[in-house]
């Protein structure tokens, strides 16, 4: 197959970018989006040209890293990862617009690598159990319906690709931050921190940059875990329930002694 | 170099308290004096990163990743293993143990894996105190499931994505020490060497992958959890960026690096589909509790699979193991189907593949229970293979998948260099020659949470002289990098790296994959050699060292698994029997199954590096089987 390419490229931070048209041909229809690029990169390089960078690492649609916007829509048509998406999705000869996760708060690095380290301060606010390495009660003193394990699941399942933030007409973090939220504070090991933990994630999300939601739903269309817009319904009712209690003073941390 | 494992005095079901009981420890005023880096953030990484910080020392956690959470321990699926006994069928730390160096085809070392299966029970509580979502029985107490042959069910699991919610507690719990200010995290950063001190590890060069800068960073101690080195093969079910890089630096600053050539080539995965393929995707060992195995008995057999009648398909598995059948462990499936591919009996356009075929399990229990079960498999299949796997049959071919081999450790977890140390899959621990499925992401969290918290310990309270980043060996250290960077870029040829990473997996997949000979390993090491002297001549790198540049990245990883290329062979070569993964050709019983040498072979080989283009020296460690009898295993 063959496909004309129109590329995003930047070489820094603080550069100008543009599009660059290029060509792929001699493209299998079983290949990647991703294995596409390799091909052009490859040949590229060969023929003394510079490559394209792009994020990638597990192939499989777990890991999360992989982050190209393709034809306007986030991971392209498929409502899966970008390297779950294969060339036979796309017409033979079709022109392909390919751009990063375009946000205030996932800064360009080089083409189509962004910064998302955002996600890692929300992580660090909040999105944890404070609990430290050493004994713990057996598992089973403390039973967790199926249900409810399910419900967690279905939040924690997130891979943290920023989809939902580059589907976002206000570039808003709502899903990702109401996944982790739904997650630890359905499960009673999450209940003591519950208040806390949703008030410091909610205060980074918005220190990050991230836009406010106002009910579009791109993002769970662009999830290519499916996370459903519940978790952002859980994190509206668990924020309202959070300023209206009395915060917990201080911080929640433990330390092994 | 006398290899001493260090292993404590006592009945095995004692050596892990005594040794406890025994450790010096830092007292909790004087910990955040101490600085140690966590190299790798994966499931061994991260747990050892977050405990280490919240015991009270500074931390420092490098990944080449942009965030600690992608580390590739998230793609595994199945479930972790503990002796937890919760199913009430007699499963005891005992059995867990015998089934693991069994397992491993005895080529394990005892201590080490009994205290694996002891520290297994911890895990679980860790992980659920964290808040993984492990699946539940209505009664709401944990679910548990049998898993890869062993009579008991032992095994944990999050629906089909157990290692990512693992992943996912651990690395919550090195946020919360990052929170705490204990922790440090240096994503997009890759470590290109150790830097010794008096022949102690005192810290690392690290490229900052975006500015393209080389850092130094020392420290008291150094633990690598960098991972496996499948990625030798090309193709694997590894991420694309997993890199032997770490273990191999450390190798050639003087750590030996234990079976090489000890690599589980996994037989369920989607067949590769063409030359422009970059990774092979791994579909759960369980398929193969209702998938039956065959290939068309004609070579030259052109219809759809549907199309051939019974008496013109043949089980091979079934055929060659009646008592087993489909559920042979994974080196035996591998090797069968290697052996019908060989007979030109594969199918698919490339050859390499064979059915798995659900035909006659959804006739007989109903397409509703299949789907139950494997819903999310054939999803998946579905969506890579473009066919419906309820319609025709799968095609699947064995693809490279762990690595049981790495740097060679002792009790302590610690590597011959002092103060260096390495865990999870980038040691060569507890699998022998062989790992059994849900142990892989057991072994990585009692390494990381449980172990070498505590080794560590015992290291950092040896007296030694402070050391930071203006020390020469760190001006050294940094000129060795610099220059092997400069002397990639400057290659100045016109091929991309991925080009000889592609040759090279061609090789190590056909002469040191599923089956190996005398001949074709010395074949091996000729081409190997041959691809070394191509890369160092014809290589091209676009761009400079001054940015991010993932073509030099690549690059330099590549030249590692060159080398550790030829070390693999070399291995394979010298260990003249067929153990586990490592079938020797020349070593099997009349009727083809791996034949072991233990007066010999009963041995861990710890090579080591003795300089640029010098062949390297192997160390043996004898192996002593006291609280297990050595058996040959049987399968037919």
């Amino acid at each position: 197959m063959r496909f004309r390419l129109e590329l995003w490229r930047q070489a820094d931070p603080g550069a100008d970018g543009r599009y660059e048209v290029v060509e792929a041909d001699g493209i299998d229809a079983e290949a990647s989006f991703l294995e596409m690029l390799d091909h052009v990169n490859e040949r590229r390089i060969a023929s003394g040209e510079d490559a394209i960078a792009f994020d990638s690492d597990c192939r499989e649609g777990i890991c999360g890293s992989c982050s190209l916007v393709i034809d306007g829509m986030p991971h392209g048509p498929r409502r899966v990862t970008s390297c779950q998406t294969f060339m036979r999705d796309f017409e033979d000869g079709q022109t392909i617009r390919v751009e990063p996760w375009r946000s205030n708060a996932f800064p360009v690095i080089r083409d189509l690598v962004t910064d998302r380290s955002a996600f890692d301060r929300i992580i660090e606010a909040g999105g944890y159990v404070s609990v430290t390495t050493g004994p713990q009660p057996n598992p089973n003193a403390m039973p967790i319906s199926p249900e409810t394990q399910e419900q967690a699941l279905d939040a924690a399942i997130c891979i943290g690709c920023g989809a939902c933030v580059a589907a976002c007409p206000n570039g808003a973090a709502m899903l990702f931050t109401g996944a982790k939220v739904t997650h630890l504070n359905v499960l009673p090991q999450g209940q003591p921190e519950r208040r806390w933990r949703t008030l410091a994630m909610v205060e980074q999300m918005d220190e990050e940059g991230f836009g406010g939601c106002t009910n579009h739903g791109e993002c769970s269309l662009a999830c290519p875990q499916g996370i459903s817009l519940d978790v952002i319904g859980m994190l509206n009712r668990e924020y309202r329930a959070a300023l209206r209690g009395k915060p917990v003073a201080g911080t929640p941390g433990m330390t092994a002694q | 170099m006398t290899l001493d494992a260090r292993i404590p005095d006592g009945p095995i079901e004692q050596k892990w308290s005594a040794w406890l009981d025994a450790h010096a420890l830092v007292g909790p005023r004087n910990r955040a004096a101490h600085t140690v880096i966590v190299v790798g953030t994966g499931l061994a990484g991260a747990s050892a990163a977050a405990s280490l910080a919240a015991q009270g020392f500074r931390v420092k956690s490098f990944c080449f990743q942009d965030t600690a959470r992608r580390a590739h321990s998230i793609a595994a699926q199945g479930g972790i293993n503990a002796s937890k006994d919760f199913a009430n069928e007699g499963d005891s730390v005992r059995r867990l143990f015998v089934d693991t160096i069994k397992g491993g085809d005895f080529r394990a070392r005892e201590a080490n894996v009994w205290r694996l299966a002891e520290l297994s029970e911890n895990i679980v509580d860790q992980a659920v105190a964290q808040g993984v979502p492990f699946n539940r029985e209505y009664g709401g107490a944990l679910a548990t499931r049998s898993f890869g042959g062993v009579l008991v069910q032992r095994t944990f699991y999050s629906r089909g994505q157990t290692g990512q919610q693992l992943l996912l507690g651990a690395y919550s719990a090195l946020q919360q020490q990052v929170a705490q200010g204990m922790a440090q995290v240096y994503s997009r950063h890759e470590l290109l060497d150790v830097v010794l001190v008096d022949g102690e590890a005192r810290g690392i060069v690290a490229r900052d992958l975006v500015t393209g800068e080389l850092e130094r960073h020392a420290a008291d101690a150094v633990v690598l959890a960098s991972g496996g080195y499948c990625n030798v093969y090309y193709l694997s079910t590894n991420a694309k960026g997993s890199n032997v890089t770490a273990t191999w630096r450390a190798h050639r600053r003087g750590a030996l690096m234990a079976n090489p050539s000890f690599t589980q080539i996994h037989p369920t995965c989607i067949p590769q589909s063409g030359e422009y393929q970059s990774k092979l995707t791994l579909m759960s060992e369980s398929l193969r509790n209702d998938g039956r195995v065959w290939v068309p008995r004609d070579p030259d057999e052109q219809r759809p699979p549907n199309a051939i009648p019974e008496a013109e398909r043949l089980y091979f598995l079934e055929e060659r193991y009646p008592a087993y059948g489909n559920l042979v462990p994974r080196d035996v499936a591998s090797r069968a189907a290697k052996a019908v591919c060989d007979e030109r009996l594969g199918v698919g356009a490339t050859g390499r593949g064979v059915y798995l075929d659900f035909r006659d399990a959804i006739a007989e229990r109903g397409r509703a229970t299949i789907e139950g079960r494997y819903g999310n498999l054939f999803e998946m299949y579905q969506r890579i293979a473009d066919e419906d796997p309820y319609e025709v049959p799968m095609r699947i071919y064995p693809a490279p998948h762990y690595a049981m081999g790495g740097l060679w450790v002792d009790y302590e977890l610690q590597t011959t260099i002092p103060g260096l140390f390495a865990i999870g899959e980038a040691n060569f621990s507890d699998h022998g020659a062989n790992r059994l499925g849900a142990s892989a992401m057991m072994q990585c969290l009692a390494d990381g949470y449980f172990i070498v918290p505590h080794t560590v310990t015992h290291h950092l309270t040896k007296q030694r002289a402070p050391v930071d980043e203006s020390h020469p060996a760190f001006d050294a250290t940094v000129r060795d990098v610099q220059e092997r960077i400069d002397r990639l870029l400057a290659v100045g040829g016109t091929t991309a790296p991925q080009v000889f990473h592609r040759e090279l997996g061609n090789v190590m997949l056909d002469k040191c994959g599923m089956s190996r000979t005398e001949a074709g390993l010395c074949e091996a090491i000729t081409r190997i050699a041959e691809i070394r002297a191509a890369f160092w001549s014809d290589l091209r790198i676009d761009g400079d060292a001054g940015h991010l540049n993932q073509s030099l990245e690549y690059a330099g990883r590549v030249a590692d698994f060159i080398e550790l290329a030829d070390l693999m062979c070399l291995d394979a070569l010298r260990r003249a029997e067929s153990a586990g993964c490592h079938f020797r050709e020349e070593h099997q019983t009349e009727d083809g199954e791996p034949l072991r040498d233990d007066e010999r072979f009963a041995t861990v080989t710890a090579w080591e590096h003795s300089g640029e283009g010098a062949v390297p020296v192997a160390h043996d460690e004898a192996l002593e089987f006291s609280s297990v009898a050595l058996a040959t295993r049987s399968y037919k």
